[in-house]
């Protein structure tokens, strides 16, 4: 099959960007939509040109690293995928692809299709953790969790960090992201003895970084490719007015 | 040629090459029981009090689990941790994507399992090529691991009455597999994650995400630093420090396609073994059973299917040759569940290495399926009759929604299409039981090391290895060096040591960069990853080895000679993070290919098509190469040393899953 992409270049963070068109032939419903990139690449590398950039590592939709705009959407046309599990059959011979680095000013460009997610990272840094050291654990039956709480603390941790949540925002928020970490620790009883501090400094981060406001419109559930529930932002949020009365 | 040494000699005896060649090979096993080796050791190791740990910096290579593990477990020690990784955040290290689960001998099902059996099941299912004291501890410090993560908030799986879940596995028959969800692998590492920023926020820990590690710095003989390049500028940059720590995982994008993420590389093993280290058992390398099958010549990775899917999924092929129905229209009568039939204790849970070895046989012989005939089924309908579907989705509702998402077939509906593919490398850099390679103050953890594993892995047991070695073993032992080199002045990253290896590194950069030829870096991958398949994958004979090594030198030299590599040194280049990685991944290749050659045996993951028995089954030769090999670097020559396996406590049995 032959697409058309229409590309997102940018040379660095502080460089003018465009965006530019290749055709490529050659390519077949079987592969993954990075896998075409990669080709293209080749294509590229062959005609002495530099080649894009864009991020992947497991290709199989865990690791959270891949993740860019197609068509106008995070991670492209389907629901609740990463951008690895993309494959051309999604698309017809001749189309246009359009494809874009996550926008949001929290994740400032690095390079072509590369943003720093590090903001994730910093508001992990905020309380994300419990606080206990390697050998001190209690025998690990010794504190019962039903298998309800834990199965609701296992959706919320399912979250692979992509970001794809803040770049379906329209107001770039990370509240899907911070809500979903903030509810798996803090509903596990190891978690309870921190909780009202981790909720109230990891939501501090989240605002330092510049992430906008949650309106509630719900675009970060339908591409979160592990589907995590916005009820999770009502939850942080109750969470959130219990921590400012309770800390 | 390689030097073999010794091994055409008819009187060949273990205890003459114990004395004679094993020198340098001191594994450091402490005295005692096995069961008290671990507490034996811990008691005579060396400490550093608290405020001269201050003074120490320790270097961590990889943030997975044994590498996040032991940066955040040293630094709550007191160490200064500087930690590397090559992606743009510590949580994507690819022990995120184990499956499964993770082994541990709790017995909580009341099922007869003990840390003896669990470490008997491991030594076994290594095919008895792995050190007893190390496989011992490894079961030893199972149960408090599970211990550690709960605390740490990973949600396992739970029974209704609030105890923890666990499954089976292959080559086990016991229960003692604990599991969260089919994404064990990233709540463990996400848990390492949390625990590594946690240090990074009382500043213990400094973090270099997008950074690679590209040379080891040895000065008098000892491991004192790295160098580095930073993926975004492209600058060069050294650290120093009084100990490094290697935790860069598997090696099996040597094949290109695997299961590994496309960026796991063996570069800073490769360096380090060109730094002195040895690389032990190179050639070990198991391939999984359950991937997904290759289906065209642009694919870069082969997708996983959780080993935890043969608990309730039954493998099969038609009986017929070239059966193309589809497979709800193959009457049971007329499908072979090989797997039940070869191996009827254990059927589909048998170990890796023999599931995948009878599916290539299956394929091999023309019953595969699929478009390439390349696959064989495995079904669910069985388990979803006698379960329901409910359970089946509680169970696997992730993996079946990834095998859709990939392949577009609900597998509720129709069999999943599976196939073998590379996967984890049980060998690694040579490691004593303290987990120190053979340059002193170089430590490697996790599946970058050569030591419980012998030639084939127990599924489950490499979370559990990852971070037995990064939370327990390691802050265990690393001290016992420290506390010597306390002593010593600090390195300075201006000794000549450093400047010699920046000056190579750049040379090495800029050589690539300047060939300038007509064909690209994965073009000479796909090549190396087409003979390393052939030749040194499910089965191996000496002819194609020797072909193999002779094809591999050509690639080399063509890929020095005629790559093509775009831009510049100093900036973000993914072609150039690429081709460094493959100039490695070719030489490597050429050593695994060597370590399979000499092995005139097969055990395990390791089968040589010359040493096997009427039914098709591996033929081991203990009393000629019960050793672990460890290879010198020898100016572009492997030379071979023997680290002789004695079993003090175990008879090494003839593996039967019969």
């Amino acid at each position: 099959m032959k697409v058309t992409f229409k590309i997102w270049r940018q040379d660095g963070p502080h460089a003018q960007g465009n965006i530019r068109d290749y055709v490529v032939e050659g390519l077949n419903e079987d592969m993954s939509f990075l896998e075409a990139l990669d080709h293209l690449n080749e294509l590229l590398v062959l005609k002495n040109e530099k080649v894009i950039a864009y991020e992947y590592d497991c290709r199989e939709g865990i690791c959270g690293q891949c993740g860019v705009f197609i068509n106008g959407r995070a991670h492209g046309p389907h629901d609740n995928i990463t951008t690895c599990q993309l494959h051309m059959r999604s698309f017809n011979d001749g189309d246009t692809i359009v494809v874009e680095p996550w926008r949001a000013a929290s994740f400032p460009v690095v390079k072509d299709l590369i943003v720093d997610r590090s903001a994730f990272d910093r508001i992990i840094e905020q309380g994300a953790f419990i606080t206990a050291k390697t050998g001190t654990a209690p025998e690990a039956n010794s504190i019962p969790i039903s298998k309800e709480v834990a199965d609701r603390a296992m959706d919320a941790a399912a979250c692979i960090g992509c970001g794809a949540c803040v770049a379906a925002c329209k107001n770039s928020s990370a509240a899907l992201f911070t809500s979903a970490k903030i509810n798996h620790l803090n509903s596990l009883p190891q978690g309870k003895a921190e909780e009202h501090k981790r909720t109230a400094e990891m939501t501090f981060q989240m605002e330092m970084e510049g992430f906008g406001s949650c309106t509630f419109t719900g675009a970060c559930e339908v591409e979160c490719p592990e589907s995590i529930s916005i009820t999770n932002i009502a939850e942080m949020n109750a969470r959130i007015l219990k921590s400012k009365l309770l800390r | 040629m390689p030097l073999l040494w010794e091994l055409d000699s008819e009187s060949f005896h273990l205890s003459f090459i114990s004395n004679s060649q094993c020198m340098k090979l001191d594994s450091k096993i402490p005295e005692g029981p096995l069961e008290d080796k671990w507490r034996n050791y811990q008691v005579k190791s060396q400490l550093i009090n608290p405020s001269n740990k201050k003074k120490l910096n320790v270097i961590v290579v990889g943030s997975g689990l044994s590498g996040a593990g032991a940066a955040s477990t040293l630094a709550e020690l007191g160490y200064d941790v500087k930690c590397f990784c090559y992606q743009d955040s510590a949580r994507r290290a690819h022990s995120v994507a184990a499956q499964g689960g993770v082994n541990a001998a709790k017995n909580y099902q009341h099922d007869g399992d003990s840390v003896f059996r669990m470490f008997y099941d491991t030594l076994k299912g290594g095919d008895f090529r792995s050190r007893e004291a190390n496989t011992y501890r490894l079961a030893e410090l199972s149960a408090p691991l599970i211990d550690h993560f709960v605390q740490q908030g990973v949600p396992f799986a739970r029974e209704y009455g609030g105890t923890l879940d666990n499954r089976s596995f292959g080559g086990v028959q016991v229960q003692r597999t604990f599991y969260a969800r089919g994404q064990t692998g990233q709540q463990l590492l996400l848990a390492a994650y949390s625990q590594l920023y946690k240090m990074v926020r009382t500043k213990k820990v400094e973090m270099f995400p997008r950074s690679e590690m590209l040379d080891l710095v040895v000065i008098d003989g000892k491991a004192k630093g790295i160098i580095v390049r930073d993926l975004v500028t492209g600058e060069l940059k050294r650290y120093a420090a009084d100990a490094v720590v290697l935790a860069t995982g598997g090696y099996s994008r040597v094949f290109r396609l695997s299961t590994l993420a496309i960026g796991c590389n063996g570069s800073a093993l490769w360096k380090a073994h060109k730094k002195g280290a040895f690389f032990g058992a190179p050639s070990f390398t198991q391939i999984h059973p359950t991937a997904l099958p290759q289906s065209s010549e642009a694919q870069s990775k082969l997708t996983l299917m959780s080993e935890s899917l043969r608990n309730d999924g039954r493998i099969w092929v038609p009986k017929e040759k070239g059966d193309t129905r589809s497979p709800n229209n193959i009457p049971e009568e007329q499908r072979d569940y090989y797997l039940e039939r070869r191996y009827p204790s254990f059927g589909n849970l048998a170990p890796r290495d023999i599931a995948s070895r009878a599916a290539k046989e299956r394929i091999d012989a023309g019953y595969g399926i699929g478009k390439l005939k390349n696959a064989v089924y495995l079904d669910f309908k069985h388990a979803i009759e006698k379960f329901g579907l409910n359970t089946v989705k509680d169970r696997y509702g992730n993996l079946f929604n990834m095998y859709n998402k990939i392949t577009g077939i609900d597998a509720y509906k129709e069999p999943m299409q599976i196939s073998p593919a590379a996967h984890f490398s049980m060998g690694g850099l040579w490691v004593d039981y303290e987990l120190m390679t053979t340059i002193p103050g170089l430590y490697a953890v996790g599946e970058c090391n050569f030591s419980d594993h012998g030639a084939n892995r127990l599924g489950a047991n490499s979370l559990l290895q990852a971070s037995v070695d990064g939370y327990f073993i390691l802050p265990n032992t690393i001290n016992n060096y420290l506390a010597t080199e306390l002593k010593e002045e600090h390195p300075s990253t201006d000794h000549p040591a450093f400047e010699k290896a920046e000056k190579e590194t750049k040379e090495n950069i800029d050589r690539i960069l300047s060939i300038n030829g007509t064909k690209t870096v994965d073009h000479f991958h796909r090549e190396l990853g087409k003979v390393m398949w052939q030749e040194c994958a499910m089965s191996r004979n000496k002819a194609g080895l020797e072909k193999a090594i002779t094809q591999i030198k050509e690639i080399r030299n063509s890929f020095w000679s005629d790559v093509k590599v775009t831009g510049t040194h100093t900036e973000m280049n993914t072609e150039l993070e690429k081709a460094l990685r493959l100039a490695d991944f070719i030489e490597l290749g050429i050593l695994m290919c060597t370590d399979a050659l000499e092995r005139e045996e097969s055990c395990g993951a390791h089968f040589r098509e010359e040493y096997q028995t009427e039914e098709g089954e591996a033929m081991r030769k203990d009393e000629k190469f019960a050793y672990v090999s460890a290879w010198e670097y020898d100016q572009g020559d492997f030379r071979l040393h023997k680290e002789v396996l004695e079993f003090e406590f175990v008879n090494p049995s003839v593996r039967s899953y019969k």
